[in-house]
């Protein structure tokens, strides 16, 4: 092995990208920031402030540490909490990053047209707020408060849509659903009778063996997650990878199956077919629990390995070796779910295959298998009840996705078209803390949307794609300077854990709940805000769950006792919420539905000639778009890569480090180059790149530019015909290694 | 006492948490790492072996660095800690180039920085910064001298390796295998 230097680091590591040493020290040196020779902070004397993570969906809880000069320094994890267990990741940990940005939005911006061109000017909150509110009464007046919808992602989401439905709109969706983890909640509803939610009840510190179906557990940092894999690994369980790329779970696993791209239902198909067959499933909790056996029993008959190999190019030993590994492990095994499940448009039924498999293996409701979660209620401000809207999401997306558990972003999207038949026609957007321009493919029909609305609101703390399309840019102050909504999520033991302030909001940022409160009053709804404060709200929903504001402000965490058993008991009486009352191995409720009761293979296309299947993933210091700004996380990785296996590049004469253009099936070429990284990692005909580079407004000065955005070549996009996802993996491109765009620029 | 650090190559996914947390711990500047990330591939598809490593400085027994330091800023505290003095570095460089491993690097303040085991921290019985915060726990720390430490513990249990042993510096890091 050679020897290594901080100097190589750069050059062969995941992280190595363009990273420390291109960086000019003095210029990306914030002043003020880290003042010279500073002590670090002793955590027995300093200030510190309760907290979750804003940086991710796991909402980690932590407390944020002040410095002796009382700025922000460090989060470290609460060691009471289960999200985090004490340990933060490195996003988390690098979380400061964002309030020191100074890239972020500081004041309201108002779309205005000056010289025949529209620009943004600063206005006054009043200003901006009143605009807003007055807008919103047009709106109502001509169209119904109905068309008005809410696109979110972040905390303060809740407030909004506390606002809009109290304003008489439930209209509301996240990309996180359609565009993310919804294929696996249907799947999981259609088979038994609940979806996971998050953080997904896996109990991945007691199973025995783990499989990934694509799952990048560790490139993903979803924290208590991988803590557990790596508690798993200790234990020696065994880990089965399907993957087309070596990822980095992949090097860990007793098992790491090449999968050819997209065939993924036929792998799952013959091991449920050699489960059965071979008569290695769990035949006592399958004859207790599951409906549609002997229907499973003949639908699989001919999906043997030999038939797989032929699709997926794994060998049949392989498929079978696996399979055992799997029943030898039975009940303590996990099918992973995954989250990211938006890839071939077929996302839901390749997730009832997975489903299905976990049923067979006895693994739902069992120890190390998937543990019945409990959260605790956090109970509403007392406000009147919001007024029935006359239409919801619901008329929208459930006549053609009769699958689909929330509204779609990318259904709402549509409605908003001005050429939409539908007689439920979106008018204005409230987009909150969701960079739509990334996180929804195609984003010529989003932006199509964009210029047929009356209203767009956009509330962020930076300046991403999507403020500079909307008529106001409110900016929100980052997490670590306010207050959010309670967090209860689901766990083995119902938790709460509050976020409060550690610094007072820098520029004129302001919190989401303030904000909404704010247009909320000047609607007329103050009887929906009755609280002036949220320090109000949260005090009096606190003290309905027997602690208080001011406990809190001190431990951050509180964990509940559990009322409910983690597993089923042996041969307990269980009732799974399905038609049946029990698993459905073959849905009935699909099949009224009008779907296949179980999941069939489809061959899906495959690349031409001198094309390559894009494929795209995460890296454990960025959650997409909104870190790669950051000042901490960008040092760590401050552009992506386009890994490409070697021989791939022998036949393109491509260099490591070279940067060179994608141009799609649809000839959409990427605005930026990206740089080539020659790796055995990757399979030969795909190429991968971490998702959330490449952006486009120059206001970010770290990351504008840097690298490419592969939602940008995303123009295929394939819809899941059950839940109505945008499946993501069928887009293919082929290299251009002379800028496309010289001419542009030249003329 | 000797302190000394182990670091499971199993189980890093080379998130550089370590990275992050000790730059946040120890106010390291933007552009600059005392910790740091390093990962090697063997094989070809689907042949393939990888291993992650998290790095820093050995903390060596026999340290060239402390010998070439012309000013004495380059040292050795209580339980083999190297440190470097900064009002008494003068930012010849000579330690960067002996040291074997890359630890250090030039602070943009005028002297040479590295890591130093947290001795803040320990000093009071905390572990340093990475290991407190490793999603993964996979860094061991503690006395070598005292057999019931954690690195002490998991250098009995496991195969270990350390890296550029040739260099003949006894470096206190040691990756699990």
């Amino acid at each position: 092995m050679k020897k290594t230097s901080r100097r190589d680091f750069i050059k062969i590591s995941t992280l190595g990208v363009g990273g420390l040493t291109m960086l000019n020290p003095v210029l990306n040196w914030v002043p003020g920031f880290m003042p010279k020779e500073k002590t670090p902070v002793d955590e027995s004397k300093a200030k510190r402030f309760p907290t979750f993570c804003e940086v991710c969906f796991w909402k980690c809880a932590g407390f944020t540490y002040l410095n002796d000069e009382g700025n922000i320094q460090k989060i470290v994890g609460n060691d009471d909490d289960p999200h985090s267990n004490g340990r933060f990741c490195p996003r988390g940990t690098g979380g400061v990053g964002l309030y020191y940005d100074n890239d972020r939005l500081k004041e309201p911006l108002m779309r205005v047209v000056e010289n025949g061109k529209s620009v943004f000017k600063p206005v006054t909150w009043e200003k901006a707020l009143d605009f807003i509110a007055d807008k919103m009464k047009i709106i109502a007046k001509k169209h119904g408060p109905e068309s008005m919808a809410l696109l979110y992602h972040a905390s303060s989401g809740s407030y909004f849509h506390h606002m809009l439905e109290a304003y008489g709109t439930a209209n509301a969706a996240k990309p996180s659903y359609a565009q993310c983890l919804g294929p696996r909640e249907a799947a999981f509803v259609a088979t038994f009778g609940a979806g996971l939610s998050s953080p997904e009840p896996t109990d991945v510190k007691n199973t025995k063996c783990l499989v990934l179906i694509g799952n990048h557990v560790g490139e993903n940092m979803h924290n208590g997650y991988v803590q557990e894999v790596s508690d798993a690994i200790d234990r020696g369980a065994s880990i089965i990878t399907v993957d087309p790329r070596f990822s980095t779970i992949a090097s860990k696993s007793k098992f790491w199956l090449p999968i050819k791209p997209a065939t993924d239902i036929a792998l799952l198909l013959s091991w449920i077919h050699v489960l059965i067959y071979e008569e290695l499933y769990d035949k006592k909790y399958v004859e207790q629990y599951a409906f549609g056996f002997e229907e499973l029993k003949l639908h699989v008959k001919n999906y043997t390995p030999e038939w797989a190999y032929t699709q997926t190019d794994i060998r049949p030993e392989d498929i079978r070796n696996s399979a055992y590994e799997m029943a030898k492990a039975s009940p303590a095994v996990i099918i992973h779910p995954g989250r990211h499940t938006t890839w071939y448009g077929d996302d839901t039924q390749r997730l009832r295959a997975m489903a299905i498999l976990n049923a067979l293996l006895g693994s739902y409701g069992r120890k190390g298998g998937f543990y019945f979660p409990e959260s605790k209620k956090v109970p509403e401000y007392p406000s009147p009840a919001y007024p029935h809207p006359k239409w919801t999401w619901k008329d929208i997306t459930k006549p053609t996705y009769k699958g689909a558990g929330t509204g779609l972003a990318n259904d709402l999207i549509k409605a908003s078209l001005p050429n939409s038949e539908s007689p439920y026609k979106i008018k204005g957007w409230f987009v909150v803390g969701t960079n739509l321009l990334t996180t929804v493919p195609d984003k010529s029909i989003t932006l199509k949307a964009i210029q047929n609305l009356e209203l767009m609101v956009v509330v962020d703390t930076m300046p991403m794609e999507i403020t500079g399309y909307a008529d106001i840019v409110l900016p929100e102050c980052t997490y670590l300077e306010r207050y959010d909504d309670i967090r209860s999520n689901q766990h083995r033991y119902p938790n709460i854990a509050l976020r409060m302030p550690a610094a007072e909001p820098r520029w004129q940022s302001k919190p989401g709940w303030w904000i909404a409160r704010e247009i909320g009053v000047r609607l007329g709804l103050q009887d929906y805000f009755k609280w002036t404060n949220v320090e109000e709200e949260l005090d009096w929903k606190f003290k309905q769950m027997g602690t208080s504001l001011e406990e809190m402000q001190k431990i951050g965490v509180k964990v509940y006792e559990k009322h409910k058993p983690l597993y089923l008991a042996d041969g307990e009486e269980y009732f799974f919420n399905t038609n049946t009352g029990k698993i459905e191995l073959y849905s009935i409720d699909l099949e009224e539905k009008g779907y296949d009761a179980m999941p069939r293979y489809t061959e899906h296309k495959q690349p031409d000639d001198q094309f390559y299947r894009l494929i795209y993933g995460r890296a454990p210091m960025h959650t997409f778009g909104r870190t790669v700004n950051s000042p901490h996380l960008s040092d760590l990785m401050s552009e992506n890569t386009l890994w490409v296996n070697p021989s791939v590049a022998k036949i393109w004469d491509l260099h490591n480090e070279q940067y060179i253009w994608l141009k799609n099936q649809d000839s959409v070429i990427s605005s930026f180059p990206i740089k080539v990284r020659i790796t055995e990692r990757i399979r030969h005909d795909s190429v991968y790149m971490v998702h959330g580079f490449g952006k486009t407004n120059d206001k970010l000065s770290r990351s504008y530019g840097k690298g490419i955005d592969d939602t940008e070549l995303i123009t295929n996009v394939k819809i899941d015909p059950i839940m109505g996802g945008t499946g993501m993996r069928e887009n293919f491109v082929t290299f251009v290694t002379k800028n496309p765009h010289q001419k542009e620029q030249n003329a | 006492m000797r302190y000394a650090m182990a670091m499971d190559t199993k189980k890093c996914v080379g998130c550089s948490d370590c990275v992050v947390a000790c730059q946040t711990e120890n106010n390291v500047p933007h552009g600059f790492c005392r910790d740091w990330i390093v990962e090697n591939v063997d094989g070809t598809y689907p042949n393939l072996e990888m291993e992650i490593r998290s790095e820093r400085c050995n903390q060596c027994e026999d340290t060239p660095c402390v010998r070439t330091c012309p000013t004495g800023a380059s040292h050795i505290i209580e339980g083999g800690i190297v440190k470097v003095t900064h009002v008494e570095c003068i930012g010849c460089g000579a330690c960067i180039q002996a040291c074997p491993y890359d630890a250090r690097y030039f602070h943009p303040d005028g002297y040479v920085d590295k890591c130093t085991f947290c001795d803040h921290r320990v000093s009071k019985g905390q572990d340093t910064a990475c290991v407190a915060v490793c999603p993964t726990k996979c860094l061991y720390f503690g006395d070598l001298h005292d057999e019931n430490s954690p690195v002490s513990k998991i250098l009995r249990e496991r195969k270990w390796k350390v890296n550029a042993p040739e260099a003949g510096t006894k470096p206190q890091v040691y990756f699990l295998i």
